[in-house]
């Protein structure tokens, strides 16, 4: 009984370390894992002040052990005014002085240029709308997806529609808060190429937990060659879906560049068929998923603005998903 | 010179509230910088290079919170009995409230410095 109360105790205190190794594992949405030089500044810094911190504490708790240990009246009246002057007062002001020294370089933001690529994101409850807005060239506008050139100054204007967002690439850097009404600027930059995935951190409703995008960043030329791409209209695969998504009145709400849908209510879809997820980083892109999601969108996420389809047939709804799928 | 100041700092009497004089400075300054810099983002849209305000009101809190730091100072070595000052007297009740307010002064002081040391890295309003 106590042995295995023994062990039931040493496996309880593995777990924490085991727990904080696992969150190593994580390669698309990790702080730990940067891909973008201001998450590698923070990165920094966090390991430079948990390591401060660890050498503190150790020293503080060496400290007590002793003061415990030690002899009544060892240090004497002054000695002891001494030791608070010098390690309560001193040796913190030096110290936190120090690390804020070695921080602040951090906060100086990135230098910008006019002809740097700049992306309004706008968060929605519960998408992202994205717009690329390349310097003397008209906006390609897209969502829940943002693709970023690897090596180039990017900026990010941030803003809310409706109530407060928070955009969140752990991978790439710090965190910024969607505020309606007010734009939140951010400069980045990527520093390799690979799928990432970025997060709303700020409770917006019921499927804020449901609220993410993926982040592809690719190689400067590459992405010069996908938003040439993206900024045509999209090349639609031949059926039924097209009549029957402008008879259900999808183009109310969602865009698709070159038909007659043209809303700017809901996500634009014109090149849903290359996007990596749908629902905002929810589900694979599969037909089966956006027809599920097409008929009951609320059972995927809860609040959302999008009225159900019920009295739309599985046969119809499949049809409208092989054509958005093939929007490429 | 300085025997005048401490001649007058001695006469002035530390209180409970000028024992808040060194933090309450901390505080305004620590509001002002935020201010400072929201208004003049929101006015101008850039940051300034050379803030002469922002330093002068900085130097000006500093001042402050070393001239109360040293009135405490001065009024926390109040001649008279011996330590240690621990006696429910009036001369040992402002030796306290003397030491304490120049402990916050100290601490007062650094805190503003931790407030400024920003300004010299920030170079506009993102």
């Amino acid at each position: 009984m106590v042995m295995r109360q023994a062990i039931g105790m040493l496996r309880g205190r593995a777990t924490v370390p085991l727990l904080l190794a696992l969150a190593g594992c994580n390669q698309q949405q990790s702080a730990l894992v940067p891909f973008g030089e201001e998450a590698a500044v923070l990165r920094h810094l966090t390991v430079v002040m948990v390591a401060g911190a660890v050498v503190i504490a150790l020293a503080l708790a060496a400290l007590m052990a002793w003061a415990v240990r030690a002899p009544e009246g060892r240090l004497g009246l002054r000695g002891g005014e001494r030791l608070i002057l010098v390690a309560g007062g001193v040796l913190p002001t030096v110290l936190l002085l120090g690390l804020l020294a070695y921080s602040l370089p951090a906060m100086r933001p990135r230098a910008v240029a006019p002809a740097d690529l700049r992306i309004a994101v706008t968060g929605e409850q519960f998408w992202w709308r994205v717009q690329y807005e390349p310097a003397g060239a008209a906006p390609v506008t897209s969502a829940n997806e943002i693709r970023i050139p690897v090596g180039r100054t990017v900026l990010l204007h941030l803003e809310g529609r409706d109530v407060v967002h928070s955009f969140w690439i752990p991978g790439l850097a710090g965190k910024t808060d969607m505020i309606p009404g007010r734009r939140n600027v951010m400069a980045v930059r990527a520093t390799r190429a690979g799928l990432f995935r970025g997060q709303c951190t700020e409770f917006c409703g019921l499927s804020h937990a449901l609220m993410a995008f993926d982040v592809v960043a690719m190689p400067a030329a590459e992405f010069d060659r996908w938003l040439a791409a993206e900024r045509q209209p999209a090349v639609a695969p031949a059926g039924a879906g097209k009549a029957l998504f402008l008879a259900n009145g999808c183009g109310g709400c969602h865009a698709i560049r070159g038909t007659g849908a043209a809303g700017a209510i809901g996500p634009d879809l014109s090149h849903l068929g290359g996007r990596t997820t749908i629902a905002a980083g929810m589900l694979r892109p599969t037909e089966a998923n956006i027809a599920a999601f097409v008929r009951h969108p609320e059972r995927f996420k809860p609040g959302v603005r999008m009225p159900a389809f019920p009295q739309m047939s599985e046969a119809e709804a499949r049809a409208i998903a092989r054509y958005l799928k093939g929007l490429k | 010179m300085i025997e005048r100041l401490r001649a007058r700092a001695r006469s002035l009497n530390v209180t409970l509230w000028t024992l808040i004089v060194p933090p309450t400075v901390w505080a305004a300054h620590f509001l002002f910088s935020y201010l400072w810099a929201a208004i003049r983002c929101a006015k101008t849209g850039s940051f300034s290079t050379a803030p002469g305000v922002f330093w002068a009101c900085t130097i000006l809190a500093l001042l402050v919170i070393l001239a109360s730091g040293w009135i405490a100072r001065v009024q926390s070595r109040t001649p008279g009995d011996h330590p240690p000052h621990e006696e429910g007297t009036e001369t040992d009740r402002l030796r306290f409230l003397a030491y304490a307010t120049m402990l916050l002064a100290g601490l007062s002081f650094v805190g503003v410095l931790f407030t400024a040391a920003p300004v010299l890295f920030l170079s506009d309003c993102r």
